[in-house]
């Protein structure tokens, strides 16, 4: 996996020791440049910019991807010793720690990381591309064709959980694409009319969605509605399995286009002055994209906020512009992992989806975003 | 006259003969255009009260409505059907009120009641109540229903609104949005804790005007009236408010105060709407633009014809949902949603970004 790469344009950095304003004379460390740091492998021929302080932060979020998933493995209603959860891990635990790690808390915390930073990654690429901070899967219509698509699966023709899956993929993929069809247009501003396109159309798909729940029976409905909320209750591994190998095919396509992307953030004309293929590259960072939403979607239900909030949150973080992907996924799946976790501890005697936390949680996040774009705005 | 005489360059518009003949001219075009679309009212008004899922023939209906119940068909027309019609031409009309009432104070053509956060704010009152009281009694509910609109559209308006020149509009539209979010996710937490409340807020939640008793029309018309009221009374300074806040301001309207009023007609309008039948999508996002393209901008003609349009829209998609679905129905505020976001879409895609 390639290190975030920075933005062309070089802010002061200060990690970086050869800011442009420090003058000829200083001598730059080999394979420092203004905004980062360039890893040079064989012989130059593969080069590669990176900026350390980027680096710094994806690794700070994985170590507390790994406290978090420790404290998810081991407590609960039947604790298992750290030393009991590595034994599992390495294939020689007890017989009752082992289906309790491998088979229950497992699934659902490599289930929980997987699905936070693939929505993690894919918000960070609809918000660059919309170049609207509102820009998500849940904003431009895919969360709610998924959901329509699903509840129409459970309630009209009763199939088990892969049809669902698959018609949740259908769903969320037919509305993204008629949504970007009906958003599609000349001048400057699609990104604005997609989001509002999608508005548009995701309150047709909800009312939609609540007409299905109407008809159906009681056991259905809230079969249906657990779906909606988007939870992690009764992940198992072949839940896990098809989510990784869709992941395995899409991130690595999305951590290409993070490059291309940074570029479009200059706008149109200058990515495309310095060798982007703008049309080619926005295709192909959308179909990733919303795979990714689509893919996360299908395995756990439309779990809201994470891919809204995880730019947000790794910004601050990184100081960087540009597109930030890669902390943006890792941000997601420590959200994601954390959220899962307190979700199932936060009121006694039941476990809550974790939907319904990253609901709460998020829209009084986007409150508190408000609130300080209002004081940046009056100062 | 007096203006025409001394100069017939810079006469003020409608001041001198021909203006003042073309102005008359208007207002008249404007009453019959009124009484026209009044007259589309009554007539989906008797189509509503004379077509359902069982077949009543007209003379049936007539006799029913003048000389009370005497059969089946009778209670039929007069304790479903006409409640129904009622309670659409109440709520429809005052969802067109309020969404012009939107679209004027937040100067956003896309307004919406779903957008302040109303329609949320009353479900989730209404689900807490329920969830508490263990009632389903719509009289008892209204009221959760409607303090819970009040609050959540005061919350959203303190949100969006500490700055000293008032909610621009883009902050208010996403100060909605957030506080529609955490709402939603309340009002989900609480249906899955208990089954028994999801039962019956999903057929709550769609929105229909079927199933209401007279008694809920009687008790939310003083709202809607007081609403509805003191919105028309705020015609004058919204049409000021339109040239913006500065300009309303240098031109003698209290700018703060008609935002504090028009925000409380909102709430009364859309509290008491939404609890009569549940969250009804883009009658308040639609309505205005079609009577703006029938009056021009001016408030005082726009909010009559708002009114009327929303009630014969509302009617009107409520007679379609039972014609379709026979001998079921789709609730009115599907039909709505169907109808409605088409509309927004257009909007969307016509006007410059710009302009939203």
């Amino acid at each position: 996996m390639t290190p975030q790469t920075a933005s062309p344009v070089p802010p002061a950095s200060p990690t970086s020791p050869a800011s442009p304003g420090s003058g000829l004379r200083s001598v730059a460390p080999r394979g420092a440049v203004p905004g980062g740091r360039v890893l040079r492998l064989d012989g130059g021929r593969i080069s590669l910019r990176w900026r350390p302080r980027t680096a710094v932060v994806c690794l700070l979020l994985t170590a507390a991807c790994l406290v978090v998933g420790a404290l998810g493995l081991t407590t609960g209603a039947y604790r298992v010793p750290l030393s009991g959860v590595l034994a599992c891990l390495l294939g020689h635990g007890s017989a009752a720690d082992s289906f309790i790690v491998t088979d229950l808390r497992l699934p659902r915390l490599v289930c929980a990381l997987l699905a936070g930073g693939a929505l993690g990654m894919s918000g960070a690429v609809f918000q660059s591309m919309s170049r609207n901070p509102l820009g998500s899967p849940d904003i431009v219509g895919f969360t709610s064709g998924a959901a329509t698509g699903a509840v129409a699966q459970i309630v009209l023709f009763h199939g088990g959980p892969y049809a669902t899956a698959l018609a949740a993929m259908g769903g969320g993929l037919v509305t993204a694409l008629v949504v970007g069809l009906v958003a599609a247009g000349r001048g400057p501003a699609v990104g604005h009319r997609v989001v509002l396109v999608g508005i548009g159309v995701s309150a047709m798909l909800t009312s939609l969605t609540a007409y299905l729940l109407t008809r159906a029976s009681l056991y259905e409905a809230q079969d249906a509605q657990i779906w909606l909320i988007g939870s992690l209750n009764s992940v198992t591994w072949s839940v896990v399995a098809p989510l990784a190998l869709a992941l395995a095919v899409l991130v690595p396509v999305t951590v290409l286009c993070a490059r291309a992307l940074d570029w479009l953030e200059l706008g149109e004309d200058t990515a495309r002055g310095l060798g982007v293929p703008v049309g080619r590259a926005r295709l192909v960072a959308a179909i990733a994209a919303t795979a990714l939403a689509a893919a996360t979607t299908a395995a756990v239900g439309p779990i809201t906020f994470v891919a809204l909030a995880a730019p947000h949150l790794c910004r601050p973080l990184v100081r960087s512009p540009g597109a930030l992907v890669v902390p943006s996924g890792a941000m997601g799946a420590l959200l994601l992992s954390a959220s899962d976790f307190a979700a199932g501890r936060v009121l006694p005697g039941t476990e809550l989806p974790v939907g319904a936390l990253t609901g709460v949680l998020g829209g009084l996040y986007l409150c508190r975003l408000l609130l300080a774009r209002r004081r940046a705005a009056r100062t | 006259m007096g203006t025409a005489t001394i100069s017939t360059t810079d006469v003020v518009p409608g001041t001198d003969g021909e203006g003042r003949r073309r102005r008359t001219a208007v207002t008249a075009a404007r009453l019959l255009g009124l009484l026209l679309v009044c007259a589309l009212l009554a007539l989906v008004t008797v189509v509503s009260v004379a077509v359902g899922a069982k077949a009543i023939p007209p003379g049936e209906v007539l006799r029913a409505l003048l000389h009370g119940r005497a059969s089946v068909d009778d209670s039929v027309v007069l304790d479903l059907r006409l409640p129904r019609t009622l309670l659409g031409i109440a709520v429809g009309a005052a969802l067109g009120l309020a969404g012009v009432l939107m679209q004027a104070l937040t100067r956003n053509p896309l307004a919406d009641p779903g957008l302040l956060g109303v329609n949320m704010g009353a479900s989730a009152a209404v689900v807490v109540a329920i969830a508490l009281w263990h009632s389903t009694d719509p009289s008892f509910c209204v009221w959760f229903a409607f303090a819970g609109a009040g609050l959540a559209s005061a919350l959203v308006h303190l949100l969006g609104s500490r700055g000293r020149s008032g909610p621009p509009p883009v902050r208010l539209a996403l100060a909605g949005t957030a506080v529609s979010a955490v709402l939603s996710a309340l009002i989900s937490v609480v249906t899955l804790l208990r089954p028994d409340v999801f039962d019956q807020f999903r057929f709550w939640g769609v929105g229909s005007l079927g199933g209401q008793p007279m008694s809920v029309v009687t008790e939310v018309l003083p709202f809607l009236g007081a609403g509805a009221l003191l919105a028309l009374g705020l015609s004058g300074p919204l049409n000021t408010l339109a040239l913006g806040d500065d300009t309303a301001r240098a031109l003698g309207t209290g700018v703060r105060r008609t935002r504090l009023l028009g925000l409380l007609a909102v709430t009364l309008l859309c509290g008491a709407a939404t609890a009569a039948v549940g969250p009804i999508a883009f009658v308040g996002l639609a309505v205005p633009h079609l009577a703006r393209t029938l009056t021009g901008p001016d408030h005082r003609w726009l909010m009559p014809y708002a009114m009327v349009c929303g009630a014969a829209l509302l009617v009107g998609s409520d007679i379609l949902g039972r014609v379709l679905a026979r001998p079921g129905e789709i609730q009115a505020g599907i039909v709505t949603a169907f109808a409605g976001a088409p509309v927004f879409i257009a909007l969307v895609r016509r006007r410059r970004i710009a302009e939203l």
